[in-house]
């Protein structure tokens, strides 16, 4: 068993990238780290072989501190799997195999055994790929030997850093089959890092979500699909969801398909009586300001007008408030309606990359959407574009 | 004068009476580019290897070897006599100045551009930063190495024809003994081996340089691999 136990980690230039992680990989497992680019996954698993050393914190495994051992020797007993495969190209493929073997300087003939089954076990014949150099093999072989040559040592824990996600789709589907018809033969502690979300359901036991250095979620694939702990996990699970069921033509509503294009806007130098004229004859109860550029600066209710209507200087600048919540162009009309329903909003702004304000989702204009998707289910009404009254 | 009329024959016959001279002064020539040489790569291999080490170390090895080359070749033998005396040290001494820069700047070079992701690798399995340096980058950058070799082997060929200015030997004496004799067979008798030399020598370590390339092996003669057959 590995125990991350408080591990911060703090670069020379002051950037915190591991926030306070506890952690704990159980023996004959794969746990799978999984998160955005930069959210730390990758250093999180360098600390177990050293190639990584905490700022503060430690690392034990089986109960040993590993801050006291020779990291040169620790690795040799960590197998390790990297994206670029890093097989050495003036190596034939049973050198390659045997790189770990040799430097624990194990007799030639356990070594060539070992190297053969091996081989073997991941369906590559060994009396025509021994011999081969690495140029020779396509890339999934390439990945498979870059795999055994991490168990060649029988090492009992194995690192894997996005192994697969420099495949092609093909192999890679196959390559993740094969590591868990290894895993269930072996039985290893299997530590891998991802950013694909499916490919972490499909082999983790314990999938862990991370998020700017820190740990957002820890769980079984299940669980974490069950209950996400918050919008982020929901985000990161949803959006690959999304995409592949969008890949059998289901066809989920986008916010910009349902939001009102022309919403009540106006400029942060706007005075308060304005702003309340403005309201009343477009009948809102409030007002989104924007700057020139369409930037959305922030919102004003009529309640908070009225409270600062005595003040005759004052700009709905100085009265807005931020808007916490926004959905980004492209989101999907699920996303926006689970944020309004979880903070209790009445509407939300729609904005593009540039944060500038492209239309508004309300209630209003998502019942409208449903009726207009739905109208067989409206009561029998006389054929028509089945926009119910 | 009667040299114009001289004709391809009167060379062959030249050579052949005088072969045994020639053939040692040929044995000499390329003894001491290749003590030089060796000298060089013996030296500057690990000069190369600690340039890798530090950016500030290979700055100030590199400048240094790049003026000992940029002095010429007829100075510093020059130089170097007046220092060691006239004799066969001087030229060698001076041939080994003149190849450490190729030498150390190829090394270092090759050395530098290993791709990051197989010393990652290495490390990553257990290899010590020594293991790491002789079986993985040393052999990867051989390729640079040769090279070095084969552009510091050609300069050296070219100075040692100047060597009996300062008390050595090889083809260069047949030369001068020509010049000073005004006897262009001499001439012909010394330069043309030692150019055929020089251009020999590229090819050869051209081609071993190609051959050191490992760094997209294959194996050599074996049947390609055959595609993979799906069991029913």
């Amino acid at each position: 068993m590995i125990v991350l136990d408080h591990v911060n980690k703090v670069y020379d230039d002051g950037f915190h990238a591991l926030k306070d992680i506890n952690l704990e990989f159980k023996k004959g497992e794969i746990t799978v780290l999984i998160g955005p680019s930069g959210c730390g996954k990758s250093t999180t698993m360098k600390l177990i072989n050293a190639l990584n050393t905490p700022s503060s914190g430690k690392v034990l495994i089986d109960g040993k501190d590993i801050s006291g051992l020779n990291p040169v020797e620790l690795r040799r007993n960590i197998g390790y799997v990297i994206q670029s495969v890093g097989l050495f190209p003036h190596m034939n493929i049973a050198k390659n195999v045997a790189v770990v073997p040799h430097l624990k300087k194990w007799d030639k003939e356990k070594t060539d055994r070992k190297v053969n089954e091996l081989l073997d076990l991941v369906g590559l014949d060994h009396t025509i790929y021994r011999n081969r150099y690495p140029s020779e093999l396509s890339g999934g072989q390439q990945q498979r030997v870059g795999v055994i040559r991490a168990l060649a040592a029988d090492q009992d824990i194995i690192l894997m850093d996005e192994p697969f996600s420099a495949l092609d789709p093909i192999s890679r589907e196959q390559l993740q089959d094969e590591l868990i018809r290894l895993q269930q033969e072996l039985n290893k502690t299997i530590i891998f890092v991802t950013h694909d979300m499916d490919e972490a359901i499909k082999i983790a036991d314990t999938i862990v979500l991370m998020k700017d250095g820190q740990i957002v979620q820890t769980g079984k694939p299940e669980a974490i699909l069950r209950h996400p702990a918050n919008g982020f996990v929901r985000n990161f699970i949803g959006q690959k969801r999304l995409q592949s069921e969008n890949e059998l033509s289901y066809e989920i509503p986008l916010v910009d398909d349902v939001m009102i294009t022309n919403p009540v806007t106006a400029f942060p130098n706007r005075g308060l009586a304005e702003a309340i004229k403005m309201m009343e004859s477009k009948r809102v109860d409030s007002l989104f300001i924007v700057d020139r550029n369409k930037q959305l600066q922030g919102a004003v209710s009529i309640y908070r007008v009225l409270d600062m209507y005595g003040e005759e200087g004052k700009t709905v600048a100085d009265v807005m408030i931020p808007v916490r919540f926004s959905v980004a162009s492209g989101s999907t009309l699920p996303q926006a309606i689970e944020l309004m329903d979880s903070h209790q909003l009445s509407n939300v702004p729609v904005v593009d990359g540039n944060n500038r304000f492209l239309g508004l989702v309300t209630r209003g204009s998502v019942v409208k959407h449903l009726a207009e998707v739905y109208p067989n289910l409206a009561p029998p009404q006389p054929a028509g574009e089945g926009e119910p009254v | 004068m009667d040299e114009k009329k001289l004709t391809f024959m009167d060379f062959v016959s030249y050579v052949s009476r005088n072969s045994g001279l020639l053939w040692e002064y040929f044995i000499q020539h390329i003894l001491m580019v290749v003590i030089g040489l060796g000298l060089a790569i013996v030296i500057g291999v690990p000069l190369g290897i600690l340039c890798s080490r530090s950016r500030w170390v290979a700055k100030v090895i590199l400048f240094i070897t790049n003026i000992l080359q940029v002095i010429p070749s007829l100075a510093m033998l020059v130089i170097l006599m007046l220092w060691l005396g006239l004799g066969m040290k001087t030229v060698m001494v001076g041939l080994f100045l003149y190849s450490l820069n190729p030498i150390v700047r190829n090394t270092y070079v090759g050395l530098k551009q290993v791709d990051p992701s197989y010393m990652e690798s290495g490390r990553g399995i257990g290899m010590s930063p020594f293991q790491l340096l002789y079986k993985v980058r040393f052999p990867l950058a051989l390729t640079y190495l040769m090279s070095g070799i084969r552009i510091a082997a050609v300069i050296a060929i070219g100075v040692v024809t100047i060597a009996p200015l300062v008390g050595g030997s090889g083809l260069g004496r047949e030369i001068y003994a020509g010049l000073n004799s005004n006897n262009s067979l001499r001439i012909f008798a010394g330069a043309i081996p030692a150019a055929l030399l020089a251009i020999v020598a590229d090819i050869v370590l051209g081609a071993l340089q190609k051959k050191l390339d490992l760094s997209k092996r294959k194996s050599s003669g074996a049947a390609p691999v055959p595609p993979k057959i799906q069991k029913v």
